[in-house]
Parts: C-alpha cells; sequence; structure tokens
C-alpha cells in the first residue's frame, strides 16, 4: 500500500475539469437559491458571484471578488463545481479563494482589473483558472501563465452575443490561420500575435487551443447558445442572461438543452418557444469607450 | 470545424476482421465524450455519438463519459434516453461508465436522488476525495490488466462505498474501490480516457466483442483467427 505516487493539482486535473464541463452551461448566481435553481436546470457548474455583471455595469464603482460568506453558502448548497471571479492581476483575491476551496477562478475583466499590467501567475496555484481573451494570441498569453480554460469574453452584461461573435471568430480564425501556416513561418506569427512559440506551435498540430475553449459575455437565448457552439465553443458561460430574464428557471433549462443539441434547429425552435422576455440588452455601439469591459486586460 | 465529429462516425480503416463490425456509442450529451471517442478509434473500434434514441438500437456497446453527473441524468432523462438505454443493457448491451458514468449507472447514491440509470449494484459517494484543489492521479494496481499499474487520473470523483455480491472489484486506491465490473457493466471512478493507456477500454471493447458472439452464435465463425 506504500507507492501510488499520487500528484494532486497536476496540469492534467485542471484541464481535466476544463473537459469534464464540455458541452455545458455554466451560470452566474447571487444566492444559494439561484445555485439550486441552476442545478436543477442541468447546469454544469456556478459562478458565485456578488453582483450579476448587467448590475455591476448599472451601479459602477469598483467590483471585487465577492464576500467569502456568500461564496461559502453557495458551495454549501450545490454538488456542483463551484467558481468565482477575481480582479485581473489581483492574486491576493486568488489565494483567498483557493483556500475557500473554490472548483475554478476566473480571473475576469467583469471586475475592476486591480493591475494593469500583469496577469496572475497561475501556474502558482492548485486550484485551476480561466481567462477572458478577444483572439488567438491573448488566449495563448493566458495558457502560457497557467490558465487551464479559455472563453471569449464578449461584452457581459449586455445580453447582446456580437462581441462573443466577434471574439469566436477572431480565435478561429487565428488558429486555422497557424494551423495551415508552414512550420518556418510559425515563428514570425508568435512574434505578430505575441504568444508563446510552443503553443503556436501546439495549434499548428493539433488544429485547437492547448485547453478547453469556451465562450462567454452577453448570451441571453437559447439561439445565442447554439450560435456560439456552432462557431467552435465547447462550452459556455451564462451571466445575466438567466436571472435577469422573465422567466429564469425555464431559460436555465432551455439554455441548457440547446447547448446539447446546438446543430438540431427543430429542438432548438421548441425549445425556444414561449420563454417570455428575456433580458433587458444594450446595443454595444452605444456604450461608451470607458464602458467596456473587453478592453480589459490584455 | 463545429459539429463535424456529431455527422460523421469515425470508422478506422477495417483491419481484416470480416463480419466483426461493432460499433460503439458514447453518450454525447455534456461531458468528456470527445476524449472516449478519441480513444475508441485508437483502439480500432467504429465509434459514434449518441444524443438520440435511434441511435441506441445502432450500437453494440456504450460508454457514458465524465462530465456532471447530474446534467447527464437530466438530460438522458428529458431526452427520453434513459429507458432506451436501460432496456438494451438489461438485454446484454455491456456498459462503460467513468466517474459521471459510473455515478449514473450506480444503483444509489449517497445522500442524493439525482436521476440514475441504476442498474450497477454499488452505492457510490459522489465528490468523496473532496474538491477540485484535491484532484489527483495515482498509478494503481489492476490485475486484470497485467503487472503494470494504471495511471488513473481523479477528478473531483466519486468512490465506491458498498458493491453488491455480484460485484468484482477491479481496482482500489488506498482502501477505496475505484473500478467495478458486473457482468455487461464496467465502472471507473477515474479518466482513463484523459490518459495515452488504452488497455481498460480494449477491454471493455473485448467485452462488446464477446457479448455480440454470445447474442448472434453465426459470428462464431468468423472467431476462428
Amino acid at each position: 500500500m506504500s507507492d501510488y505516487e499520487t500528484q494532486r493539482a497536476t496540469w492534467r486535473t485542471k484541464v481535466g475539469l476544463a473537459e469534464m464541463l464540455k458541452g455545458g452551461v455554466i451560470m452566474d448566481v447571487v444566492s444559494p437559491e439561484q445555485a439550486a435553481i441552476a442545478e436543477e436546470a442541468g447546469a454544469v457548474a456556478v459562478m458565485a458571484l456578488e453582483r450579476v455583471p448587467a448590475d455591476i455595469r448599472a451601479q459602477g464603482g469598483v467590483a471585487r471578488m465577492a464576500d467569502p460568506a456568500k461564496i461559502k453558502e453557495i458551495m454549501a448548497s450545490v454538488t456542483i463545481p463551484v467558481m468565482a471571479k477575481a480582479r485581473i492581476g489581483h492574486f491576493a483575491e486568488a489565494q483567498i479563494l483557493e483556500s475557500l476551496g473554490v472548483d475554478f477562478i476566473d480571473e475576469s475583466e467583469v471586475l475592476t482589473p486591480a493591475d494593469e499590467q500583469f496577469h496572475i501567475n497561475k501556474h502558482a496555484f492548485k486550484v485551476p483558472f480561466v481567462c477572458g481573451c478577444r483572439d488567438l494570441g491573448e488566449a495563448l498569453r493566458r495558457c502560457g501563465e497557467g490558465a487551464a480554460m479559455i472563453r471569449t469574453k464578449g461584452e457581459a452584461g449586455t445580453g447582446n452575443v456580437v462581441e462573443a461573435v466577434r471574439h469566436m471568430r477572431a480565435v478561429m480564425d487565428g488558429i486555422r490561420r497557424v494551423q495551415t501556416a508552414p512550420e518556418e513561418e510559425l515563428m514570425a506569427i508568435a512574434k505578430e500575435l505575441q504568444a508563446p512559440y510552443d503553443f503556436i506551435l501546439d495549434v499548428h498540430r493539433s488544429g485547437k487551443l492547448p485547453v478547453p475553449n469556451f465562450s462567454a459575455g452577453g448570451i441571453a437565448t437559447p439561439s445565442d447558445a447554439a450560435l456560439m457552439r456552432q462557431l467552435g465553443a465547447e462550452a459556455l458561460f451564462v451571466g445575466s442572461g438567466i436571472f435577469k430574464s422573465a422567466d429564469p428557471k425555464e431559460r436555465a433549462a432551455a439554455i441548457v438543452k440547446a447547448c446539447t443539441y446546438f446543430d438540431r434547429p427543430d429542438i432548438l425552435a421548441e425549445i425556444s418557444t414561449g420563454l417570455g422576455e428575456p433580458m433587458l440588452s444594450l446595443d454595444v455601439r452605444r456604450l461608451d469607450e470607458k464602458e467596456l469591459l473587453a478592453t480589459r486586460g490584455w | 470545424m463545429s459539429g463535424v465529429w456529431m455527422k460523421k462516425s469515425c470508422s478506422p480503416p477495417a483491419v481484416g476482421k470480416p463480419g466483426r463490425e461493432m460499433k460503439i456509442g458514447v453518450l454525447a450529451l455534456q461531458g468528456d465524450f470527445e476524449a472516449h471517442l478519441k480513444m475508441l478509434m485508437r483502439c480500432e473500434v467504429e465509434a459514434i455519438a449518441v444524443r438520440q434514441a435511434a441511435e441506441i438500437t445502432e450500437i453494440d456497446g456504450l460508454i457514458v463519459p465524465g462530465g456532471e453527473s447530474t446534467a447527464i441524468g437530466k438530460l438522458a432523462d428529458l431526452f427520453e434516453l434513459t429507458e432506451p438505454i436501460r432496456n438494451r443493457v438489461q438485454n446484454g448491451m455491456p456498459l462503460f461508465g467513468t466517474c459521471a458514468g459510473l455515478i449514473w449507472m450506480a444503483r444509489e447514491i449517497e445522500g442524493s436522488d439525482q436521476p440514475l440509470l441504476g442498474l450497477l449494484d454499488v452505492t457510490v459517494a459522489r465528490n468523496a476525495f473532496g474538491r477540485q484543489v484535491d484532484s489527483f492521479e495515482a498509478d494503481i494496481p489492476m490485475p486484470l490488466l497485467g503487472d503494470r499499474p494504471l495511471r488513473a487520473v481523479f477528478i473531483r470523483a466519486p468512490y465506491v462505498l458498498q458493491a453488491g455480491e455480484g460485484v468484482q472489484v477491479l481496482a482500489r486506491y488506498e482502501d477505496k474501490i475505484v473500478c467495478v465490473q458486473e457482468g455487461n457493466l464496467l465502472g471507473a471512478a477515474f479518466h482513463p480516457e484523459l490518459t495515452s493507456d488504452e488497455r481498460l477500454h480494449r477491454h471493455f471493447r473485448r467485452m462488446v466483442e464477446d457479448s455480440k458472439n454470445e447474442s448472434a452464435p453465426h459470428h462464431l465463425a468468423y472467431n476462428a483467427r
């Protein structure tokens, strides 16, 4: 019974959890009641928050890590994984979240950045991290820092999927370009994208990101979910889209189904029927440059 | 890129075994089903992603992947897949579950009334090794697969608390039961699909081959190699 060579929190167990979330929906919740509704609807994980992005946007001020009491309460109320957000670069918040035992940390542009120059060194943690991106270079920089999952930034709290689409297309276009480029061009591409060369080589060979590739930021309907899945997202984060809608229970269940049957318009038609009002949505073009969350981080 | 794997089945080149066609499905509602599909291709098995009841009639064996067992169980019920799978498995079709898959196959889950297939005679404890920060990998001995231990990846993993009389324990980690077989049912608390070790999938492939040979005696003629 001695030599099992047990290793904890390896790269494989971190990326492994992201693998397990594929094909699923991760939902923002601000209370144990909402967490229970999300789990009941078939969410694969919940994101424990103080406020959903739509409220952060409306209320302004500095948005920080949630109160540990709230996170613990939510962790106690569900059996699915619980994620929580830390500010970009705020490794002390991340250390606190790790000590609480959250299952994933989102180093998130939705919160007010704590460091405008450096992101968290995510290799230094046992808990896996997810980070947002707008294109392939940004995705691979975050992987270089140790992110075990990448998601599009989109434009959180708008109920408008246009930025998530833009970011996913940019990532997928980048991947296709790297994949088809001759090997001698890869170093120049790495320089241009400001991405680690080894990961560029990895993308060239596999045609995929080195870690699971999810989407977030503005998904509000089952058809939004289906669109992002068809564009290449392997799973989805839905923030304000569920609990800011008229009927969260129904909408949560519908988006879960849409995420699985994303290429079946007949099923999507059925689950989109009679869902009630989606969240109050915003035209991203009318937002002031300073109000954009996606431009936070590099 | 999107969805292509859903539409095409992954047929490896035929390798000189006429009449031994065999198709293994992977339940593709949620979870790491692609990792299982890749593993089956490496084991030279025709593999399909299963999301509809009609596909359950086409397959000779089924894998239920890792993922979130509550999400998989709910989707399987909602889209009326649980009953057809239960019928086929009760009539001898081999079933292999990893992690969430093992949970879904079990008769009972400690402290939970989540939707289950409920065929494997075990009681399972969920998230039994702790939360994600406690996830681990280890070499575990599994005599069935030979002398070389299996590298097992445990992610928020369950283990078997109690196993019925007909259940064979294939592996333990420390004193915890982490791999079992009961007739045509195979369950692992860990994720062989996340490693490059094909041996447990090849064992399942043999289970499927054997069940095909039993259920269709005319195939026995091809068995002489």
